[in-house]
């Protein structure tokens, strides 16, 4: 496809040949020529090239018929997605600081000098790149990578040292060793939802007598909130829905689980797929939905599959497709959309923007995805968990549902717990369970702080154990990183100001610029060149962040650091110099070089001091 | 008789469907702005026009205008955000206004010196942003893009080319044209097109014509934007009057 391609890549001849040209029109028409399923194509295309060849953008935006320029601009916006080759074996550390706490730097460092690359460049021969990507939601299992977007768990210097082994010997994926990839469950508390013994449609069946409108009145007598973070009354976003007129309706679950350290999605998803589906069909029955989708995150690809069979399974036993359990007009199927790494979607107009084929940016709002939604229709947008505690709440009646958990949060959450434990994995807890409780059904010792719903929730310190999960107190998505008293909430709290650097999605000034300036603010305190006036400066981007920007990634970017700055003030202190001020050029830093040039490092090679 | 809502303690009269910014330019009240053309539908990006809306802040270019608010926009918390986001936008780009073509009509320029920015206020982060002199009329210089997708909504809009889109993320960010070699030659610009003349600041110009209009005689060298934006400002209602007295005496 290009004339100067490097020969010798599995992937070598691109021109764009008579097969290609077959390819590409497979990957199009399986799609019906639907500009809505670009990023799908996109991806497909990946798979297939293991990257995005230029040639094949001028011929897909032929057969779409949409400007080229449209096709770059999507495909840059995600980090799963290359333009340029980028190796036949592609490599993701995944850079949560619970992978870290395990050593993945080091680990990545070894693999980088095994296969000779440096980070984030492409080898000479074409073969590999190494990089990092945001929390892979791995994190009970971790060190954590991708490779080709497939995740391997259980990293160690020996696993590592076998995959370079491999990666060198140019074995295709699908001949490396198959525990590899096996993820586990780790489920260690089961209440109402993990513990349920329900079978597909029995739920259904319940809400058929029920009707839609009964459906939403049980759902907002059982008090549901959403489990995403926000907690949103459930029976609320479906009435509203269902009160907008419209061409259609639509159901979206949001399983773009991205938030670091969060990763109870994926065990719903793995086992108990059946009731994800289950929650989804009863949201369309209520709000009049006939199409459904799941969008999966592109760090979970390897459920697809497994995802699609259960999909599959359900259609057979008509619980899925046209009059469902015999219901004359009930009518509702559900198709899976692939993320391709950008957190940001997780947000849910920018999940619909990004499910339509475009740039994940979040939207204006108002207007609500639940009058203007997916193609601008009225959509229901709910989390993988909701979903599942909607199907709960109407099998076990709402009355019992809302006698479980606390007055203004009812029922069961599920609690991904991470970091310095001895038992990581799923807890399930009723609401109101207190961070002292779990840290103990989890073994935690020596806890200094734990980190409650991810980066853009709080940090919880010592003194504050007693506090209980819940709408009441401490709201959370579900993340629960431990940190010991060996850990430096310093670095906890910059690599959480990286991530959200990583992740700005650049459509507003403050966020794009900020989370960059913050990110550097840090690095600099981390480097020992911090003064006071930095810390006056975090407090001042925190306090634009917080009011100019666009959506929640913005305006809790600061959040790691200002919660670090209260309870671990020490942390920062010895990393300050005692000035009021130092610029951020490090004028001895930059002699370094000649310094290099001319093989001295004696202290007149070095700037005094004072001169400083 | 139409909704109203208040801003500054002024009346402000809504018409069907506007957004608060639209509201107060249409009455003659002025809001600092930068990615809002009255021509397109707001965008919402750059956040200069964020407003007190009730005492939470929003940006008034996107906020539907709704009977009973209460707007607070000219007030030293605002205009002191609006202070560090142009920092902002100075700091992520490569901006030398006395080089620059565009000095003297350029809009972040002009927002700079109204709102009274003295400094940088952030380490500049000197990106490195080729130009694109491709075409044999236009050059595009992208260091002093700013990212406010003017072109990009004018261009697909109105010219119905989309020969401009953005590429990549976060800081990242950055315009590209409609063309397998990514050069402007090879798109379907022309000379004429509306996405030649909505660039808020010197990314997209005409070649040949540098500094034909002396700095000093240019258009923000005469009176503070504050002072001028109305002009721009959308189809004015018989009973308003075409500028407020309170912008004209501005400083």
């Amino acid at each position: 496809m290009v004339s100067n391609t490097r020969v010798n890549t599995s992937h070598a001849d691109l021109s764009l040949d008579q097969a290609d040209v077959k390819q590409l029109d497979i990957i199009v028409q399986r799609h019906s020529y639907d500009a809505t399923h670009l990023l799908q194509i996109l991806i497909e295309i990946q798979e297939c090239y293991g990257y995005i060849p230029p040639e094949s953008i001028s011929y897909i935006a032929e057969k779409l018929d949409i400007p080229r320029v449209r096709i770059e601009s999507v495909a840059s916006f995600y980090s799963f997605l290359h333009l340029q080759p980028h190796g036949d074996f592609r490599v993701l550390f995944s850079d949560n600081i619970t992978d870290r706490m395990l050593g993945s730097s080091e680990l990545m460092q070894q693999m980088c000098h095994q296969l000779w690359v440096q980070p984030g460049k492409v080898s000479e021969d074409g073969l590999v790149s190494i990089n990092t990507t945001s929390c892979t939601g791995m994190c009970d299992q971790g060190p954590a990578m991708l490779v080709n977007g497939l995740a391997i768990t259980r990293l160690s210097h020996q696993r590592v040292q076998e995959i370079g082994q491999l990666i060198r010997n140019r074995t295709p994926l699908a001949k490396w060793p198959n525990n590899f990839f096996r993820i586990e469950d780790n489920i260690h508390r089961k209440e109402m939802l993990l513990g349920n013994q329900l079978l597909p449609g029995d739920a259904l069946h319940s809400a058929l007598k029920l009707g839609g409108e009964n459906i939403i009145d049980a759902i907002k007598t059982s008090s549901l909130r959403g489990r995403g973070g926000a907690g949103f009354p459930t029976g609320q976003k479906w009435e509203a829905c269902r009160n907008t007129t419209g061409e259609a309706h639509y159901v979206v679950c949001n399983a773009d689980e991205g938030e670091p350290g969060t990763f109870k999605d994926r065990v719903l998803l793995t086992s108990y797929a059946d009731l994800v589906f289950e929650g989804m069909t009863l949201a369309a029955l209520a709000v009049g939905a006939k199409q459904g989708f799941l969008y999966l995150r592109g760090e979970y690809r390897y459920l697809l599959e497994p995802l699609r069979t259960v999909l599959e399974c359900r259609r057979e036993n008509n619980l899925l497709g046209k009059n469902i359990l015999g219901k004359n007009g009930f009518d509702f199927d559900i198709a899976i959309h692939l993320g391709a790494g950008a957190y940001i979607c997780g947000e849910e107009s920018a999940l619909i923007e990004s499910l339509e084929g475009k740039r994940g940016v979040p939207r204006n709002r108002p207007p609500f995805p639940v009058t203007h939604g997916y193609l601008q229709q009225p959509t229901v947008v709910d989390n993988v968990e909701t979903l599942c505690h909607a199907v709960l709440a109407i099998h076990m009646g709402a009355e019992n549902y809302k006698s479980i958990g606390t007055e203004k949060s009812s029922g069961s959450k599920l609690i991904s717990v991470s970091g310095d434990c001895p038992r990581p994995g799923i807890y399930e807890y009723p609401f109101g369970v207190s961070i002292r409780e779990v840290l103990n059904d989890c073994g935690a010792v020596n806890t200094r702080a734990v980190q409650i719903s991810g980066p853009s929730g709080i940090c919880v310190a010592k003194h504050e154990f007693d506090r209980k999960l819940g709408f009441e107190d401490l709201p959370t998505a579900g993340a629960f990183m431990v940190f010991d008293d060996s850990r430096d909430l310093f670095e906890v709290a910059r690599n959480f100001v990286h991530f959200f650097a990583h992740e700005s999605c650049g459509f507003c000034t403050p966020c794009r610029a900020g989370t960059l300036m913050l990110k550097q603010t840090m690095d600099k305190i981390a480097a020992g060149h911090g003064t006071k006036h930095d810390l006056n400066e975090v407090e001042n981007l925190d306090h634009v962040l917080q009011t100019t920007s666009h959506c929640g990634l913005g305006r809790s970017a600061c959040n790691p650091v200002l919660h670090t700055l209260k309870h671990f003030h020490p942390s920062y202190e010895n990393r300050l110099k005692s000035l009021d001020f130092e610029p951020a050029f490090d004028l001895d830093g930059a002699l370094a070089r000649a310094r290099q040039m001319t093989g001295r490092d004696d202290a007149g090679a070095h700037l005094k001091p004072e001169e400083i | 008789m139409n909704d109203s809502f208040q801003l500054d303690g002024a009346e402000i009269t809504i018409e069907e469907g506007q957004t608060v910014l639209q509201a107060a330019l249409t009455a003659g009240h002025y809001i600092p702005h930068l990615c809002y053309h009255p021509e397109f539908k707001p965008h919402g990006s750059c956040k200069l026009c964020t407003v007190k809306v009730n005492g939470r802040t929003a940006a008034s270019c996107t906020m539907p205008a709704e009977a009973g608010m209460t707007v607070e926009n000219n007030i030293e918390e605002l205009n002191a955000l609006r202070r560090t986001l142009v920092q902002m936008l100075f700091a992520e780009g490569n901006h030398f206004c006395p080089s620059c073509e565009k000095s003297g009509n350029c809009v972040l320029q002009a927002l700079g010196y109204d709102l009274g920015v003295h400094s940088a206020g952030f380490r500049h982060l000197y990106p490195d942003r080729p130009v694109d002199a491709s075409h044999p009329e236009i050059l595009l210089d992208f260091n002093r893009c700013i990212l406010c997708e003017l072109c990009v909504r004018a261009s697909s809009e109105v010219d119905g080319k989309s020969v401009f889109a953005l590429s990549g993320r976060g800081i990242t960010k950055h315009l590209i044209v409609n063309a397998e070699s990514g050069l402007l030659k090879d798109t379907s610009i022309a000379l004429d097109d509306k996405a030649m003349q909505v660039c808020p600041v010197g990314v997209i110009l005409k070649k040949r014509i540098g500094f034909s209009q002396p700095i000093g005689e240019r258009r923000y060298d005469q009176r503070p934007i504050s002072a001028q934006a109305l002009d721009d400002a959308p189809p004015h209602t018989p009973e308003v009057g075409s500028n407020c007295d309170v912008c004209e005496d501005a400083p």
